[in-house]
C-alpha cells in the first residue's frame, strides 16, 4: 500500500489556478484503500473545479495508474477530449502521476500527497519512484519526480555535478533535474522553478498512527474488486 | 563587515584565494601555502571535506586563520550536516570571528573516501543561503530569536559560468540572490568569450562575481578537467603551449597562459578566485605579471 492523502484544497486550487480546462483520472488502487480517491473523491473535485469556473473534458478511473500500459491504452479512448485538455488532475500516489506525465504530453497536477510506503508496497512496475514526501511537487516539476529522480533529493534544481545530462553518481543515471529542465522547457514551463518552496518539511514523511492502521491494501477489500468491475461494465 | 564585503563594496578588483585543510592534524604544510598567497588575497576560502574526502573541518582552519588575523571564508556543504547543525555552527563561527560565508550543496558522497555515508542535503545550497539570511535577521529557520544577531555576515554563493544548459544554471543563480547571495565565486574558466557571454547575462543583478582561476598545470590535467569536471572547458589553445613546453618550462608557460586569460577578463568582472591547488607558490608572481 502506498498511503497517500488528499492535498490541502487550497493548494489543488492554487495549482490548477494557470489551466482552464482539466481532465481528471483516478487510481483504483492504493487511494482507494486510503480514502483519498475512487468515484465519491473525483465527484468532489469536478464539483470543486466547476465551481471554481474551471471546464471539466472528462474523467476516468484506472485499476493502478503506477501501470504505465494500463494508463496509455485507457486514456487512449479519451483522446479527442485530451486534446481539449490543459491539464491532467491526477488523483494517485506520486508515481501514478509520474506514469501519467510520462504517458501523456501534457501537465499534471496531484490531487494527493503520498506518504512513506511503509509495510506493504504498492505496485512499482516501471522507472518511476515515490519516496513518500509528503509535499508532492509534481505540478511544478512536469511529473518528474525530484526527490528519487536526483541523488541528493534536491528541490532547487540542478547541483554543479550534471555532465552531459548525467548525475555525478553514476556515469549512465540520468540527472534527475535535467530531466525536469527539459520536460518543463518543452511544456513551457520553466517558471514553475520559481515557485517551488526552498525548504522541505521532514515531518511530512511520517505516516500518522492512525493512517497506518486503518488503511487496506486495495486488493484485500472485495468490495473494491466489485466496484471496479462495476465500472468496466459501465465503461463498456 | 568584513575586509571581503568592504573591499568589493568599494568596487576594488578583488582576490580571493583557497586553501584544502590537510587529512590529519599536521598543519606545516596547509600553513606554508598560506604564507605565499596571504598577502596577495583579501580572504582565503577554506573547503568543506572538498570532494567529499574527509578532512579536518574548515571551520576549524577559519578559526585559526582568524587567530593569525588574516580573513577567512568560511565553506559550507550540506551533504554532511543538517540544519541544526549548520546554523549552529555558523553561530559557532560567527563567535569565532569568523564572517564571511560560502554556501555550497557539496559533492556526493559516493565521489569520496566514505561513500558509504548517508547522504544528508537536509539544505541545498539556495535553502543553506535562506538559513543564513534568517539568522543575519535575528531568526532561525525555526523561526525562534536569536539572542544577539550575526548581521554582519557576508554570504556567498557559486556559479558554473560555462553550464550546460546555461538557462537552468541563471535560473539557480537568481535564487541563490534571491535567497541572499552577496557575492559569487565562479567554476573555473578558460574561454574570455564564454565568461563575457555569461557576464552580459548577469550583470543586471548588480551582484559582485569573481572569475574563478585554477591554475592548469599540465596537458594531462586539462584532460581531466575536460573529461570529469563538469561546465570546465579548456581549449586546445591553452593545451597546446603546455604540452610543447618542457617539463622545467611549465611553470612558467603555464602562468604566462593564466595571466593572459586574467588581463582579458578583468574589464568583465569584479575580481578573481584563484585555486591554485599546491602551486600556491607561484600566485605571486602570477599577480605581478597581472599588475594586480
Amino acid at each position: 500500500m502506498v498511503v497517500n492523502v488528499p492535498k490541502p484544497e487550497e493548494e489543488v486550487k492554487d495549482l490548477i489556478s494557470e489551466y482552464s480546462s482539466i481532465f481528471i483520472l483516478g487510481c483504483g488502487g492504493c487511494p482507494i484503500g486510503c480514502k483519498s480517491g475512487g468515484e465519491e473523491r473525483i465527484k468532489e473535485l469536478e464539483n470543486m473545479l466547476v465551481k471554481e469556473g474551471k471546464s471539466v473534458t472528462g474523467w476516468q478511473l484506472i485499476d493502478f495508474l503506477c501501470n504505465k500500459v494500463l494508463v496509455g491504452t485507457r486514456l487512449r479512448n479519451h483522446i479527442s477530449k485530451l486534446k481539449q485538455t490543459d491539464c491532467i488532475l491526477v488523483v494517485s500516489c506520486g508515481i501514478g502521476v509520474q506514469a501519467t506525465s510520462n504517458m501523456v504530453d501534457l501537465p499534471v497536477v496531484p490531487a494527493n500527497d503520498t506518504l512513506s510506503s511503509q509495510g506493504m508496497q504498492g505496485l512499482w512496475p516501471s522507472s518511476e519512484r515515490c519516496a513518500g514526501c509528503g509535499t508532492c511537487y509534481l505540478a511544478l516539476t512536469g511529473g518528474i519526480c525530484p526527490i528519487t529522480t536526483c541523488s541528493k533529493s534536491l528541490i532547487n534544481g540542478m547541483c554543479g555535478g550534471q555532465h552531459d545530462g548525467k548525475c555525478e553518481v553514476e556515469k549512465d543515471r540520468d540527472c534527475g533535474w535535467y530531466l525536469i529542465y527539459e520536460k518543463l522547457k518543452s511544456i513551457n514551463k520553466l517558471d514553475n522553478l520559481k515557485k517551488i518552496p526552498k525548504l522541505r518539511d521532514y515531518r511530512k514523511m511520517d505516516v500518522p498512527d492512525s493512517k497506518r492502521n486503518t488503511t487496506r491494501w486495495a486488493l484485500e477489500k472485495a468490495i473494491i474488486y466489485e466496484a471496479s468491475m462495476e465500472f468496466e461494465k459501465e465503461e463498456e | 563587515m568584513s575586509k571581503l564585503q568592504e573591499s568589493l563594496q568599494e568596487g576594488k578588483f578583488t582576490i580571493t584565494g583557497e586553501i584544502g585543510p590537510p587529512k590529519g592534524v599536521d598543519l606545516t604544510h596547509c600553513w606554508q601555502e598560506v604564507e605565499y598567497i596571504k598577502d596577495r588575497v583579501v580572504a582565503i576560502n577554506v573547503t568543506d571535506n572538498q570532494s567529499s574526502v574527509m578532512r579536518i573541518s574548515s571551520q576549524s582552519i577559519c578559526a585559526l586563520l582568524v587567530q593569525k588575523g588574516l580573513e577567512p571564508i568560511l565553506q559550507i556543504t550540506c551533504r554532511d550536516r543538517n540544519r541544526l547543525a549548520i546554523q549552529s555552527d555558523i553561530l559557532g563561527g560567527y563567535a569565532q570571528g569568523i564572517r564571511n560565508i560560502l554556501a555550497l550543496t557539496g559533492d556526493h558522497n559516493t565521489a569520496g573516501d566514505h561513500p558509504e555515508s548517508k547522504p544528508v542535503f537536509d539544505l541545498d545550497s539556495v535553502s543553506l543561503l535562506t538559513a543564513i539570511s534568517k539568522l543575519k535577521s535575528g531568526r532561525d529557520l525555526a523561526n525562534q530569536e536569536l539572542e544577539g544577531t550575526p548581521s554582519d555576515i557576508f554570504a556567498g554563493a557559486t556559479v558554473t559560468p560555462g553550464a550546460d544548459p546555461l538557462e537552468m544554471q541563471l535560473i539557480k543563480f537568481e535564487r541563490k540572490i534571491e535567497a541572499g547571495a552577496q557575492f559569487f565565486q565562479t567554476q573555473a574558466i578558460y574561454e574570455p568569450k564564454v565568461f563575457e557571454t555569461f557576464m552580459n547575462k548577469v550583470s543586471k543583478y548588480g551582484v559582485p562575481v569573481l572569475c574563478g582561476i585554477v591554475i592548469i598545470k599540465s596537458p594531462g590535467m586539462a584532460k581531466y578537467m575536460n573529461n570529469f569536471v563538469p561546465g570546465v572547458f579548456v581549449p586546445d589553445s591553452m593545451i597546446k603551449p603546455l604540452a610543447e613546453a618542457s617539463k622545467e618550462d611549465r611553470p612558467k608557460r603555464s602562468i604566462e597562459l593564466m595571466a593572459e586569460f586574467i588581463r582579458e577578463i578583468r574589464p568583465m568582472c569584479q575580481g578573481i578566485h584563484i585555486m591554485a591547488m599546491g602551486w600556491e607558490k607561484y600566485v605571486p608572481q602570477l599577480l605581478d605579471m597581472c599588475d594586480l
